[in-house]
Parts: C-alpha cells; structure tokens; sequence
C-alpha cells in the first residue's frame, strides 16, 4: 500500500501531498522536509529506488517535479514507479501538456484526478479511458452550474 | 518581464488578497451570508493557502456547509478541504458524517463516490462507527454502478486497517470474494485489494479466493493484446492487476489440490518464458509493467519454495538482471535474489553469481545499489565462500558511506565467527574490523571477541601476539586499547618470554596510551595492570608507581579513583596466593546466544535478515546444531552450581572477625563468609536438605529469598511429613554498641 505521494519541484516547493496513513500535521512537515532533501540529494542516473526509514521510495523526475511515492516493504516498486507514470500521462491528458503551472493552479483538479485513480493508497482504476470520462462527467457538471450562474447572477 | 514571472506575481496577489479577505469576511461574517458559488471560491483559496504551508483553523464551518449543497462542485471542494484538514472538534463530525450519510443515500453515483472517498481519505474511527454496516452493504449489492463498487471496496479497505475491529466481514465475506468474477476489471483490481488484506488476518475465511485468484490470472496471463482492451498497459495486459493477483497468492501456501497446483506452476512458467521474448516495445513503460509482473511472480515462486525447477529458473533471471544495463533492474534483481539464497533449493545456483555481485560491490556507483550487494553477500555465505566474502567486505568498509558501516561491521562480525575454521582468522578480522571502521564497532563486537579467546585455549597466545603488534601502530582506535587491555591482562604471559614483548615492554605500550582514553578504558586498563601484577611480579614496583601517582589516587572521576586506590592497596597487603586467585583467570563464558545478531535484528527489522541456518553458536564455536540452551538460567541452576569455581577457601580473617562474632546460632555457618561477596549460594546443606539464599541489592534497598530443596545426594527420597520454614531476625546492633 501507498502511505504517501509527494510533488515537489528542484528546490523544494511541495506542489501536492497526497497522505494514505493519518499522521499529525507536525510529523508531515518532519518526513516532508527529510525525504524532499534526501531525494533532491540524489544524482541523476542513480536508481529509482531508496530505502528510507522502513519504507521504499521510489521517485521520479518529470521536466520540473519530481513524483515520490513512499511504499511499505512487500510492495511492488517497479509497479510503483508506473503509477506515477499513470498518472502523469491522466495530467497530461486532462490538461494537454502538463507543466508545474497547471498543477499549482489547478491542485484541486490534481486531488480529484489523483482521487479517481488511487484510493486508500491502492490503484482502484487503471483504465486510463475511465479515468478521464469521470473527471469529464464532472467538469461538465460545473460548466452546467457556472453557465447558469453567469445567466441569472443578480448584481449585488 | 516573462510569463512565469507574472505568474508568480499573480500568485502573491492571490495569497495577499486571499488571507485578507479571509480574515475580513469568515471572521465577521454572521450578518454577511455568502451564496454557494463565493463560498466555494474562499473555501478553495483557504486550501490553497493551507497546501502552501500556512496554519488555518478556521474555514471548517464554511467546508462543511459546502456538503450539503446540491451542486457537485461545492461538494467536491468542501469534501476535498475536509479530507485535507481532518479537523477533531466533535461537532463538525456529527455534521460531517450526517452529510456523508445523505450522500451515501441519494443514489446519485457521483455523490455517492464522493462521500465514499472521503471516508477512505479520512478513515477515522468516528467515520468507521457510523458507517461500517453501510459500506459492505453497498459494495455487494446488485444495483450498485462499478465506479461505487470500487470506491466502497478500497473504502473498506481502509476502514479495515485503522479499524478492523468495528468491521465483521462473516456475513460478506462470500459475495466479496465473488466480486473477483466480475466482468469489470476495475472491480476486480479494487477487490483483489480488499481480499488480500482481509485473507492476511483470516486466511481461512478468504480460501475459496484462491482458486478464482488463480484462473483470473491464467487468463490474463495467456491473453493476447488486444483482449483487454483499455486495461493494456503498453502492450502488457492488466500489469496492475496480475501484481495484485500475485500478491493475493502470495497470502497462502502452495495450493494442496494437484491440479490447481499444476496450473499455477504453468502460469508461473509462462510468466518467466515472456520475459525471455523479445520486447513488443522499446519503451520503458512496457518493460517496466512487465518486469513488475515478473518480479512479483518471483516473489511468489520464492514465497512457495516448493519447485526446484521454478526457483532455478527464477535465479537464472534474476541473474540476468544482474547485468542489465538499467541501474533499477539491477537493484531489484540484488534484492529478490537475497531472499532466494535463504531457499535449499536455490542456495547453490545464487552461489555461483558471487563474483557478478563482488564486481558490483567494487564498481556500482549508486550507494543503495551497493548496499543491496552487501546484503546479498551476507545472504549467500556459506563455508565455502566466507573467506572470500569476508575479505570483500572488509575492503568495502574501507570506503563505505558512514550512515551503513555499523550494520557492515555486524555483519562481517557475525559471519566471521558463524564460519570460522581457524580462530586465528576470526580474531584477525575483528581486529582489522577495529583497524578500520572502529567508531562503528560496537560493544557486543568486542565483547564477543574476548568471549571466544577466553573459551579457546587454542588462540589465546595468537591473540595476545596479534594484539600486541596492532598496539604498536602509532594511532590505534580506542577499541583496539580495550581488547588489547584484556587481552594481555588476562593472557599476556603467553608473549612474555619473547624479549621483544617483555612484560615492561607490554606494560609501556598499555601505559603509553592511557592518557589518550576515555574513563572506561582507563578503569578497564587499570585493571589490567593489577593483572600485570600478579604475573609479573618484576613490574610491580613500576606499576605501584604509576598507580600511587596523584593523577591517579586523585583522579575526578570516582571509579578510576576507587580502582587505583584498592589496587594499590591490594598489591601491598596480598600475598602471592591471595593475589593469584583474587586475579585468577577468567573462567569460560558459558553458552549463550550471539547478542551481535540481536543487535542486527533490532537495527535492520528481524523481516529484512535473510535467515542463517538457525544453528546457535555457542561461544565455544563448535559447528554443531546446538540444542536450545536456555538464554535465562533457571532459579535451580543460578542457586545450586556445580561446576563454578569455588570461592577462595580462607578469607583473611582480620576482616571478617567482626561479622563471625555477630553469628549466635548453635549451628555454624563456615559458609556464611561466602555471602559477604556472593549473592546467590547454598547456605546450607546436608543429606535431605539444602537451603539457598538468593539475594540482590540496589543502592539502600535488599531483597533476600531463601529457597529449600531435597538434597541430590539423597538415595531414597524421603517422604516428608510436613514441612515448615521461618525467619528469625536477631538485632546485632544491640550487640555492637558496646
């Protein structure tokens, strides 16, 4: 199981944190700042994989960010490391061409993409197909309700 | 001015704006009510905000209002908020769980999704009481769309682990397994999910999983590309859930049905023959998901343990994977094969990759790469190869990042003694241990060492040697001065017809590095100079010099002060007998289990350690299976010894004059002088009885039992009438006073 995804770009902003095991507020920074450093000390063409504390990490960098998933000790890495493929390619779909931008201004798009996907730090959809069309269905929703609100907004 | 810049102006603005108007309208805002659409927007930018590292606890009130609306999107960012700042004040929960409630109810799928994730994000154990019956119920029945179905699976998922008590799967437990049948393989992946985790706490209420498990993953197996359409990965058929598949099987023993044993292991071999195809794709994508599958298919052929043939040729993989030319290949390949070693079936043929995992020992530059070698080499040692490991290791340590060298030292100490043939070369390779990373040799290390030259005889002289040239290097690390303390207090006679290591000579290399010490090697050298005393009677004279010294006699610290000064004294007044058996040699250690593997254990996590054969070295270091020998001694054992050495047989009397003077009783207890420096014994003895006294002491407080048993010696036991004990206590103090 997933306990953990961060987003984090070269110098250490956290641009999403995705938490699968309820810790306080304080440990989160703690393991935030400790693994953001121990991953960005890392050099490029060493593996994917670290061990850090009792987990796994496996991490990657995409352009500017880089993706990090803490997993326990029986979990598949490799498997790990295409989720986060997964869900680059459902950004990048859904935004056409993510970039860094797109995420920091769009974070709760990132959350309910991140949510249809992987629940309870287990994939619960991999059709990439029916991962889109629920995140559509929603959009479409909001155009409905922002179309009628822009229609009969009153002036204040 | 460029883009990004203007965004990060935007940004600021945006914060600025945001936590003013925050402040301003939340704050005040009874009279003001905002209509859905403002709300969601503040609510939005709080989480903003609070997602870039600000503190907010207010907001809570607006979030949970936003629940109730009708509109999807109010909904979602109140849920998101709620699932981000989980918040414990009771009330907002009842609301909280109220809303959920109603959206669990609407049969509208989207809402229902929405409550169902954020039960899984939240989990808590409010959530869990209010709706652990509601959740199975969804998630079998019939009416439910395929995204709710599994939305509640990994909900329960969830629920089960921070709650597991509040969840009584019984009545569930058959359709849950059924969903595995299900023709939408989303639901199938989240299923596997639930079942695996449920059948590791109650594998016999899951059993029935096993064999649909199994032909789930046949077909997916034996399917061709197109068959599965959007769950193809890169031209690998539903990656995700073969793995998952893989480790629900990896729940149970091989299967005892023969015929669904035979399937599996077809299954399994086809698995490992695709490995061997050519690639459908160059990208890493498609090699990555099917590598996923192998190694988790690995990872159950290793968990079975059962198939010779398998498990070969699971090592033949993974030794290819040694040499790929992907750093991550290589370092799962170096992990899976770790635990491969542990197989018999498998030992010998990861043997014969030791030299592919030296070379990537000496020449991998990705330290958690070389960090797998290690383990793996640890793994593999056996007879036959520990010299050659032992070496490599120790040259590794030379160079090796400070953060692992600890567990490396363990390690090589504990292989080092579990293979030893000749101790020379075990005590060799504690010392170079010391030479080289002595910072990280811990206690139980050099503890270990001492214990095992003790219990030889036949490496005593070799160790006083060894130790004495290590010493002469100019900078030798403070362990080496505590070895070679002991080492040639106890046996340093056997070097001492050698003019070159003539007890003087000795005594100024010890002395020479005293100043250099810390207070524990200092006691501990002091006490080996009382040693040189008693065997050396030529240097008594120097070393009551040194001791009488200020430095010493005077010393800040309590205990160097205490040793020197009865040190000194004991020198005078002890004859040569006395000082011989006070200083006698020490006796062996008796048996007992390696703490060093303890030590191991505790720092990497007993799951880690790939088994050793389970053989508990005794300290003697014979290689026979050892029986289990009790780590705690028994009351009988600690109270009546027999093959201890017994104390000296005449005390000086002077000392003890008083204390004899004190004892009133018709019988006379010879023995009761023992108790003066003993805790434990028997005070009393004869043909049908034998009393012992068992006492401890700590600072100004005492405990003392008394124990009785039947005599051994005893011929016949004798049939006790009855029986009854009593304690008198005389006040000496009356008599001591005049």
């Amino acid at each position: 199981m997933m306990q953990f995804m961060l987003l984090f770009s070269r110098q250490g902003k956290l641009r999403l944190q995705k938490w699968y095991v309820p810790l306080s507020d304080k440990e989160k920074k703690k393991i935030t700042r400790e693994l953001v450093q121990t991953v960005l000390a890392r050099k490029p063409k060493m593996c994917s994989f670290l061990e850090w504390r009792d987990l796994k990490i496996v991490y990657k960098r995409y352009a500017s960010l880089y993706f990090c998933c803490a997993t326990e000790g029986q979990d598949n890495e490799l498997i790990t490391l295409e989720i986060i493929h997964r869900y680059v390619e459902l950004l990048d779909k859904y935004f056409g061409s993510v970039c860094e931008l797109d995420i920091i201004f769009n974070f709760e798009k990132a959350y309910f993409i991140l949510d249809e996907f992987l629940l309870g730090g287990e994939a619960q959809e991999t059709s990439k197909k029916n991962v889109l069309k629920a995140i559509e269905q929603a959009d479409l929703l909001q155009e409905n309700i922002d179309f009628q609100t822009s229609l009969f907004a009153a002036p204040s | 001015r460029n883009a990004f810049q203007l965004c990060q102006i935007q940004l600021y603005k945006l914060k600025c704006v945001s936590i003013n108007l925050g402040n301003g309208v939340l704050v005040c805002g009874g009279d003001k009510t905002l209509d859905g659409y403002s709300k969601k927007k503040y609510v939005c930018k709080l989480l903003f905000i609070f997602l870039l590292g600000h503190d907010i606890d207010f907001g809570h009130m607006e979030a949970v209002n936003l629940l109730s609306s009708n509109k999807y999107t109010e909904k979602q960012i109140g849920y998101l908020f709620i699932s981000v700042l989980v918040n414990c004040n009771s009330d907002l929960i009842r609301l909280i769980n109220n809303a959920i409630r109603n959206d669990l109810a609407s049969r509208n799928p989207t809402f229902m999704n929405l409550a169902l994730h954020c039960i899984a994000n939240v989990g808590s154990r409010e959530m869990a009481e209010a709706f652990a019956s509601e959740i199975p119920r969804i998630l079998v029945a019939g009416d439910t769309v395929d995204s709710v179905k599994q939305s509640a699976a990994l909900c329960l998922l969830r629920l089960n682990k921070t709650s597991p008590d509040l969840l009584p799967m019984g009545e569930w437990t058959m359709r849950v397994v059924h969903l595995l049948n299900d023709q939408h393989l989303g639901v199938v992946t989240a299923a596997t999910s639930l079942i695996t985790t449920l059948a590791q706490k109650s594998p016999d209420d899951f059993k029935t999983s096993l064999s649909l498990a199994m032909t789930r993953l046949s077909r997916i197996v034996t399917s061709a590309s197109i068959d599965l359409q959007d769950y193809t990965y890169y031209f690998v058929a539903a990656p995700w859930l073969s793995v998952k598949l893989l480790r629900l099987l990896q729940c149970y023993p091989p299967p005892e049905d023969a015929s669904l044993r035979s399937r599996l292991t077809e299954c399994l071999e086809t698995i490992l023959s695709k490995a061997q195809e050519p690639s459908k794709s160059k990208k890493v994508q498609h090699s990555n998901a099917k590598n996923a599958v192998l190694f988790e298919a690995i990872s159950l052929i290793i968990h079975h343990d059962s198939e010779p043939t398998l498990l070969v040729r699971a090592c033949n993989q993974l030794g290819q994977f040694l040499q790929h030319r992907e750093t991550n290949l290589r370092y799962l390949a170096l992990e899976s094969m770790c635990t491969l070693a542990s197989s018999e079936f498998s030992h010998e043929a990861v043997k014969t990759h030791i030299e592919t995992v030296i070379n990537a020992l000496k020449t991998e530059r990705d330290v958690s790469v070389r960090q797998r070698a290690v383990d793996l080499l640890y793994a593999m040692c056996d007879r036959s190869n520990a010299k050659q490991i032992v070496t490599e290791m120790l040259s590794y340590l030379e160079t090796a990042d400070y953060a692992i060298r600890e567990e490396i030292v363990l390690k090589v100490a504990i292989l080092a003694e579990k293979y030893a043939v000749d101790y020379t070369w075990y005590v060799d390779t504690i010392l170079n241990l010391i030479r080289i990373a002595g910072d990280y040799v811990s206690e139980e290390v050099w503890y270990r060492v001492i214990q095992i030259v003790i219990n030889r005889d036949d490496v005593q002289g070799y160790a006083a040697k060894t130790v004495f040239e290590a010493l002469q290097a100019p900078a030798c690390h403070e362990n080496l001065v505590k070895v070679g303390g002991y080492i040639l207090g106890e046996f340093g006679n056997l070097i001492a017809g050698d003019p070159r290591s003539s007890p003087l000579v000795q005594f100024n290399l010890l002395h020479s590095k005293f100043h250099l010490c810390s207070v524990p090697t200092r006691a501990l050298l002091l006490s080996a100079y009382i040693k040189f005393i008693n065997l050396f009677p030529e240097v008594k004279g120097t070393i009551q010099d040194v001791l009488r010294s200020d430095s010493q006699l005077r010393n800040a610290d309590v205990e160097l002060q205490q040793r020197a000064v009865e040190y000194l004294r004991l020198s005078y007044i002890a004859s040569t007998d006395i000082l011989a058996t006070v200083l006698e040699e020490m006796p062996p250690f008796p048996e007992r289990e390696s703490s060093i593997l303890a030590k191991l254990k505790k720092k990497k996590g007993s799951s880690k350690l790939p088994d050793l054969d389970d053989s508990r070295r005794n300290v003697n270091g014979s290689a026979e299976h050892t029986d289990d020998t009790e780590t705690s001694p028994s009351l009988s054992e600690d109270l009546f010894p027999t093959d201890r050495p017994h104390p000296p047989s005449s005390f000086p009397s002077i000392l003890f004059a008083r204390w004899a003077a004190g004892v009133t009783n018709n019988i006379i207890f010879p023995v009761f002088f023992r108790f003066v420096c003993k805790s434990n014994g028997v005070i009393y003895e004869n043909q049908l009885l034998q009393i012992g006294l068992k006492s401890e002491y700590r600072q100004n407080l005492g405990e003392i039992n008394a124990l009785s048993r039947e005599a051994q010696t005893s011929l016949s036991p004798a049939t006790w009438a009855s029986f009854s004990e009593g304690i008198q206590r005389h006040s000496l103090a009356k008599r001591h006073r005049s």
